[in-house]
């Protein structure tokens, strides 16, 4: 894991294996543009799972793919977006293989000033397009990783390493940097998504390719990613699926996939993504396919992985049940944004947001014979940037303002707690009118930004 | 034993009415000829009852007859064998003019609402197919009775020219039960109806069947893999595993003390949400069984960890067991991989050496644990066999050694409550401990 270490200018105030930002991600087609991912931040830590949940249409596999370089054309990752992968030996690795993509920021901070370059920019922005809560928190790394750099020269479209701090000239001596995931191409593409990044889908048919063998395929990506062949290669491919428990490995490794039952393959996936030593493994719904008992399987095994490799996880799911099993820290999806952020037991015990609580409720509990909540109405399609809370229409605690501003993100646990949920009846000891003002402010400096 | 199961199961709900009554059903495929080898027993001999106005919940993992099961009671697969007797009448005898008529009174909701419902046709036609094709009163009185299905299912009359794709998938679910509904039948199978729906859309759906059960006086034959539903929505449950019932009995009581072990691993596979839920969680080793290839003795055996042990062995260490479980998975696996031509071919070719791989999983399970010496030499003599590609005379071995009544006795259906609950388990018989004595040592 990366050093903690505080920047001149806070770019580095702590650095978390992947960081993401103010993530958009937007499908265009003739009639509309759908906004599946509108504005999503999080981060996920070495060593830690962090739970996305959410219903049909929410945006969490849209996240998970743009963070694997997944989106495809109609879809587009839209600027101002940043995701940050801070690992530091691959930030090293990357700077020395690929220097022409390298922007040093420890040259750069000399010669321009953020404030003046934010006003620059040719489309409004605010602090919340860069994750910052003041505008003067902007730093010039936010605004070059985030893409603007390039239409005013600073950045070429391609360069993706940028060096944060270093003691020397070497990439050996970079000591904090980040990888713009959002800016790979080609073969730094290729190397992170898969590398460094492994993924495991909810049908395991889908990253397995029928005709070849498992162990051809574990093979092939230990050539690609660690430059293992031959023997060598077969052994570890072995070992690998006796990792994941596959038992008589050494003959399941000559099999086809569909000789593998489903939760087998699964495992075979889970091999296949640990082959590249991932730090992150990204989980899109691993276990919804599976039965329960083969899903307690799956979610032991991964478990075990972590504490043996010490990764960090995301997590994507619909089940309440799951997320409460596998996360560390939570974050609920609602229509293409995170509506509220928490560690997993303060969600449990206190959700925040209604659409949490309406959630939490309508799961067929442990009582029988009463009525089930419902939350009434259907996840609406964000093809609009949001005026209002997008969650108004179905909230039994709507109010005016719910339908002209729209909520960001503020403190609602106890302090250090890291509970936010984005809802105007937040923060709770304030009257309503100055609740809803804090929550405009936030979004307000629009103006102050075009007068900039 | 199914005689007995199902008697008792009126002797506790005698105010109640009976409206299907199941008896020793089995359902097998493909048996002809064509690929040699044995059927696959998907229903594998099961006896119970529907009472009138309930719902009774079928539930297991894939593959456990749970599906087969609601089909062949409408008769929409044939049964190989026994009865299902509809308010007195066996419709497995019916011949397919009696069957049509029949077929009024009972009606199935599948799990996915979009490949049910035909696309080309409106929503109103969708759901008065059913009374054209049984000459329902006059085309007028149709449409007049579609309008008000719509209604009983919270849609609205001008969704009568819509199409389904026009819908969400709950909205499109409610077209489906909607066409449930159009002949009033008295009896429904529900296949996972909430299955493919979002949490909050699933919760509306199942007050809306819960709705129409009441409005209806309708009984219910509920298939899910979703326990959490399952216990809300129904009366009592029937778990399955292997084409076999293990445990039936009232809801509530299942739920909260079951008596079959593979029902006790079920509840425990599930995960609560509630983050500080500790309960020692019971995994399960392997995957259930191929139907083609059932093992002798309960059916659970292969997986349950609950599994008697012959009492020479009962103080074996925990490992070892596991060890020696997963040897045996592996051989029935490898058993099984020989049957397949390619496999055949291939080793001709002399290009599976299995040789040695036996003894790497020898070494895999069994390295580095102490092993009393007489269970050693049994091991050894299996790898042994294994290692000659023998994996029968393996198997003996093992059997022979490690198993017990389990592998060797189908068990039959004990009383384990008051109310008539009933579990498939040798460990009911008095002679052994129970099975949740014996997990909360174990586990
Ligand atoms: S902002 Fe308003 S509409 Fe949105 S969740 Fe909060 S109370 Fe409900
Ligand atoms: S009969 Fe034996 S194997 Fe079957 S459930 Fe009971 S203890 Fe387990």
């Amino acid at each position: 894991m990366s050093m903690e270490t505080v920047g001149q200018d806070s770019d580095t105030d702590e650095t978390p294996l992947i960081d993401v930002r103010n993530l958009q991600t937007a499908f265009f087609t003739e009639k509309e543009t759908i906004r599946a991912v509108d504005g999503v931040s999080m981060d996920i830590d070495s060593g830690e799972t962090v739970g996305v949940v959410g219903e049909s249409g929410s945006g969490k596999s849209v996240t998970a793919r743009s963070i694997m370089g997944l989106v495809e054309a109609p879809g587009k990752v839209l600027e101002g977006s940043s995701i940050r992968f801070h690992q530091l030996e691959t930030v090293r690795d990357y700077a020395d293989r690929f220097s022409g993509h390298t922007v040093d920021l420890t040259e750069l901070r000399g010669e321009h000033d953020p404030q003046e370059l934010l006003g620059r920019i040719q489309t409004e922005v605010t602090a919340e397009t860069f994750g910052r809560e003041r505008r003067d928190e902007i730093t010039l790394t936010d605004i070059l990783a985030a893409g603007f750099g390039d239409e005013m020269g600073i950045t070429d479209e391609d360069d993706c390493v940028f060096v944060t701090e270093r003691n020397g000239d070497s990439p050996q001596d970079i000591t904090a940097g980040f990888i713009e995931v959002t800016r790979l191409d080609g073969e730094r593409q290729r190397q992170m998504r898969g590398g460094r990044i492994g993924m495991v889908f909810q049908d395991p048919l889908t990253s397995l390719n029928p005709v070849f063998t498992v162990g051809n395929q574990i093979k092939e990506a230990l050539n690609l990613h660690r430059d293992l062949s031959g023997e060598e290669a077969t052994r570890e491919a072995v070992e690998l699926l006796e990792a994941v428990g596959i038992p008589d490995a050494g003959r399941r490794v000559n099999e086809y996939p569909h000789q593998f039952s489903g939760g087998m393959r699964q495992r075979a996936v889970i091999a296949m993504a640990l082959a590249c030593e991932p730090e992150l493994l990204i989980c899109d719904e691993p276990t919804t396919a599976l039965d329960v008992t083969i899903q307690a399987q799956i979610l032991e095994l991964l478990a075990q992985i972590q504490e043996e490799r010490d990764i960090g996880i995301m997590f994507i799911t619909h089940d309440m049940g799951v997320i409460a099993e596998v996360s560390d820290k939570v974050n609920v999806m609602y229509a293409g944004e995170v509506i509220e952020q928490a560690d997993v037991y303060s969600l449990f015990e206190n959700p925040k947001h209604p659409y949490t609580r309406g959630l939490l409720r309508s799961i067929p509990g442990t009582q029988s014979g009463e009525r089930l909540e419902t939350i009434e109405g259907n996840v609406p399609t964000p093809t609009e940037s949001a005026s209002d809370c997008r969650f108004a229409p179905r909230c039994p605690e709507a109010f005016d303002a719910c339908e002209v501003v729209h909520p960001s993100h503020v403190e609602v646990g106890e302090e250090g707690d890291d509970h936010t949920a984005a809802c105007l009846l937040y923060p709770e000891e304030m009257p309503e009118t100055r609740r809803v003002n804090v929550h405009r402010e936030a979004t307000s400096d629009d103006r102050r930004g075009d007068s900039a | 034993m199914s005689q007995q199961l199902a008697s008792s199961d009126s002797t506790t709900r005698e105010k109640r009415e009976k409206l299907v009554e199941v008896r020793d059903l089995k359902t097998y495929y493909g048996d002809s000829g064509m690929f040699g080898g044995p059927p696959v027993k998907a229903v594998d001999g099961v006896s119970f009852n529907v009472f009138r106005g309930e719902t009774l919940g079928l539930v297991g993992e894939s593959g456990c007859g749970k599906t087969t099961l609601g089909r062949t009671l409408l008769q929409l697969e044939d049964a190989t064998g026994g009865e299902v007797r509809y308010d007195g009448t066996d419709i497995t005898e019916l011949n397919s003019d009696q069957l049509y008529e029949w077929r009024r009174n009972a009606q199935m909701v599948f799990q996915d609402p979009d490949s049910s419902l035909n696309d080309r046709m409106t929503v109103g036609e969708i759901i008065r197919e059913p009374l054209d094709v049984y000459e329902w009163e006059t085309p007028a009185d149709r449409r007049d009775r579609v309008r008000e299905l719509l209604e009983t299912v919270g849609l609205r009359p001008e969704h009568y020219f819509r199409y389904p794709h026009q819908f969400s998938g709950g909205q499109r679910q409610r077209i489906g039960i909607a066409r449930t509904l159009a002949l009033e039948p008295d009896f429904m199978v529900l296949d996972e109806p909430v299955s493919a729906l979002d949490v909050s859309v699933q919760a509306e759906i199942i007050n809306l069947l819960e709705d129409l059960q009441e409005e209806f006086g309708l009984t219910y034959l509920f298939i899910a893999h979703d326990l959490s539903v399952v216990r809300h929505i129904c009366d009592r449950v029937a778990v399955m595993y292997l084409g076999n019932i293990m445990e039936i009995g009232p809801t509530e009581e299942l739920f909260t003390d079951p008596a079959n072990p593979y029902t006790h691993s079920l509840l425990s596979a599930i995960p609560a949400p509630d983050p500080t839920d500790t309960a020692e969680r019971i995994t399960l080793h392997g995957t259930p069984p191929n139907p083609r290839y059932p093992p002798s003795g309960c059916p659970f055996n292969t997986r349950c960890p609950a599994r008697i042990r012959p009492p020479e062995y009962e103080h074996l260490d925990d490992e070892v067991w596991q060890g020696i479980n997963t040897l045996r998975d592996v051989l029935l696996e490898r058993k099984r991989a020989d049957r397949s031509i390619r496999e055949r071919i291939r080793e001709r070719l002399g290009r599976q050496t299995r040789f040695a791989t036996v003894e790497e999983t020898y070494d895999e399970l069994f390295g580095g644990l102490q092993i009393p010496a007489n269970a050693e030499s049994s091991i050894e003599q299996i790898v042994e066999h294994a290692s000659n590609n023998d994996e029968e005379a393996a198997l003996d071995v093992l059997t022979e050694e490690f198993g017990s009544i389990c592998e060797s006795e189908k068990p039959e259906y004990h009383t384990v409550s008051e109310t008539g609950r009933k579990s498939f388990c040798h460990r009911h018989d008095g002679e052994h401990r129970q099975p949740s004595q014996v997990l909360e040592e174990r586990y």
